[in-house]
């Protein structure tokens, strides 16, 4: 019988021991091993020195160029978050309200999009606005312009990719809140003599404010740590933080330096993370995959 | 009142729109017949479809995919029910602070997942090659099928098991028999998550690649930037056709299965 707790006991372990040495030796490990590597200085003949030099540190915390592209970065994260909860509410509360007997469709088709490969929504804006896109035809056939004009490569079409990738998260998220809540909640508030829209002010949406800041921290943590939208749908000037740790790393060679840019990046999303699950709880995020 | 409820409903239709409606023009640029396979729409052809179908390098980047999504999606499918089960049917001492460790990955951001895994292989001297791509992805699919598997087996009835242990039935017995048959539609939506995740990765693949190796979303990404040419439009309506029409297909034949089972299960013998 002691035999069979002791292995009782030793059962989970079992089982995750896979995973975790998988995590520890395939993240855990390396996430350490760049904070080390960070501090090591890569030299003008392409080998490493070891040794505890600040350089990397002062180049990218010190140098206004990095400084703009961070601003930059999180301004964009920024935008296509306020935008994605702004317009992801609507959908969100509709399917979670409707009367409609067609709620699982509407449903699937939220959850749709994850399947659809991420670069081919990306690059299909380039088939909506581009020099030869549907508007630009449009615009010309019915002779709003004359020449096509160039509606793509700016910031603004860095955060119509960001939205338009991101907004099913944040929909998904307010969703299973705004489902979550007692309808008996709302109509008590009416029946007391709010009206519609100071109900859902005063009861539904405090309730479904979990949903929307689970849905606005994935949203902001993916697109400030996105790589390829502003590639395909910026100009040259639409760089953001993840474009300068890809050149660092893969173009420039200077693995050092590309350490000291990630850690930048991991401890600013890091911390926000960390505020967040304070006040909140990741909780809320693994909700959504039920 | 009515009427705000009809203003909800306009704009619902108006965001489904905005997913839908880029994703139905790349579908239907990719059956068009002009040669640059760009607007005015001159008529339906598969033409592109055929060039893509003789393009070496595209059928070479899918096969690349869908032999690295299997594996990956077997592997992390593997790890990440056992894992499952730890968490859902035991409890143990740092519970919270392993779950935590298990779902990091998600939390991190992918371009330093990457770096970081790149960097620390390269230097214990392992060059980017087929398997640091594979090990990318079971790191960044792990905490999906984790929370995708648990999430569904807090679901299942632990009596079922119990009653099967009194019955005589010794542990292992009691997995294959009745757990794991109980949990396989768990399994398969995680086995499906991590297989699309893979196959539709590119942050991480575009890090870990060794070169000369591509894989669909590589491809694309390369073709990008040259020029938007028509192929790619007909290769993004097969990535389409592939990513949704598979997890319906698997829905519809897991519905079919599990039915099957239960009259067959209901019928005495």
């Amino acid at each position: 019988m002691a035999a069979d707790v002791a292995g009782a006991r030793r059962t989970p372990w079992v089982l995750l021991s896979p995973s975790l040495a998988t995590i520890s030796l395939l993240l855990i490990i390396p996430m350490m091993f760049i904070v080390v590597y960070s501090f090591w200085l890569r030299t003008a003949t392409g080998a490493d020195q070891v040794g505890f030099f600040l350089d990397n540190w002062i180049e990218v915390l010190g140098d206004r160029f990095y400084r703009d592209i961070l601003f930059q970065t999180f301004a964009i994260a920024f935008y296509t978050t306020v935008i994605c909860a702004l317009i992801g509410y609507i959908p969100a509360y509709f399917v979670a309200n409707t009367p409609m007997k067609s709620k699982t469709f509407l449903l699937l088709m939220l959850m749709l999009p994850f399947w659809i490969s991420y670069i081919i929504r990306t690059m299909s804006w380039i088939n909506i606005l581009g020099a030869s896109g549907a508007l630009n035809t449009l615009f010309v056939s019915i002779g709003i312009i004359d020449e096509p004009i160039q509606m793509l490569y700016n910031q603004t079409t860095v955060v119509l990719g960001l939205v338009h990738y991101l907004l099913p998260f944040m929909i998904l998220n307010v969703y299973v809140s705004l489902d979550g809540i007692d309808k008996n909640l709302t109509e008590a508030a009416q029946s007391l003599g709010c009206t519609g829209f100071q109900a859902f002010r005063e009861v539904t949406l405090p309730l479904s404010f979990p949903g929307l800041a689970a849905g606005s921290l994935l949203c902001f943590v993916l697109a400030a740590g996105t790589y390829i939208t502003p590639v395909i749908l910026g100009g040259p000037r639409d760089a953001m933080f993840a474009n300068l740790v890809f050149e660092a790393i893969v173009t420039q060679l200077n693995w050092p330096l590309g350490s000291a840019l990630s850690l930048v990046l991991l401890a600013l999303l890091g911390a926000l993370v960390v505020i967040y699950t304070r006040y909140l709880g990741v909780d809320q995020i693994a909700k959504s995959f039920k | 009142m009515m009427s705000g409820w009809s203003l909800i409903r306009f704009a619902t239709i108006l965001v489904y729109l905005f997913l839908f409606a880029p994703v139905a023009v790349v579908i239907l640029l990719a059956f068009n017949a002009n040669q640059f396979g760009s607007f005015p729409i001159e008529g339906l052809s598969l033409r592109w479809f055929e060039a893509l179908w003789n393009n070496d390098a595209i059928v070479r980047a899918f096969k690349t995919s869908l032999l690295l999504g299997a594996l990956t999606s077997a592997i992390s499918t593997t790890l990440g029910t056992m894992a499952a089960l730890a968490m859902v049917r035991y409890d143990f001492p740092g519970k919270r602070t392993i779950s935590t460790l298990l779902v990091a990955p998600i939390l991190i951001p992918e371009v330093v997942l990457a770096v970081a895994l790149l960097l620390f292989l390269q230097f214990l001297a392992m060059p980017k090659s087929f398997g640091l791509l594979l090990m990318g992805h079971v790191v960044f699919t792990l905490p999906f099928v984790l929370l995708v598997v648990q999430a569904r087996l807090v679901s299942i009835r632990r009596d079922v098991e119990e009653a099967a242990m009194s019955l005589g039935a010794t542990p292992i017995q009691t997995f294959f028999e009745i757990t794991l048959p109980l949990m396989m539609p768990a399994v398969m939506a995680g086995m499906l998550f991590s297989f699309t995740i893979s196959f539709d990765d590119i942050t991480g693949t575009l890090f870990w690649k060794p070169g000369g190796v591509e894989t669909v979303p590589t491809q694309i990404f390369a073709m990008l930037r040259n020029s938007i040419s028509p192929e790619i439009n007909a290769l993004g309506a097969v990535m389409v056709m592939f990513t949704v029409a598979l997890p319906l297909i698997a829905t519809a034949i897991a519905r079919v299965a599990s039915a099957r089972k239960i009259r067959a299960n209901a019928t005495p013998d």
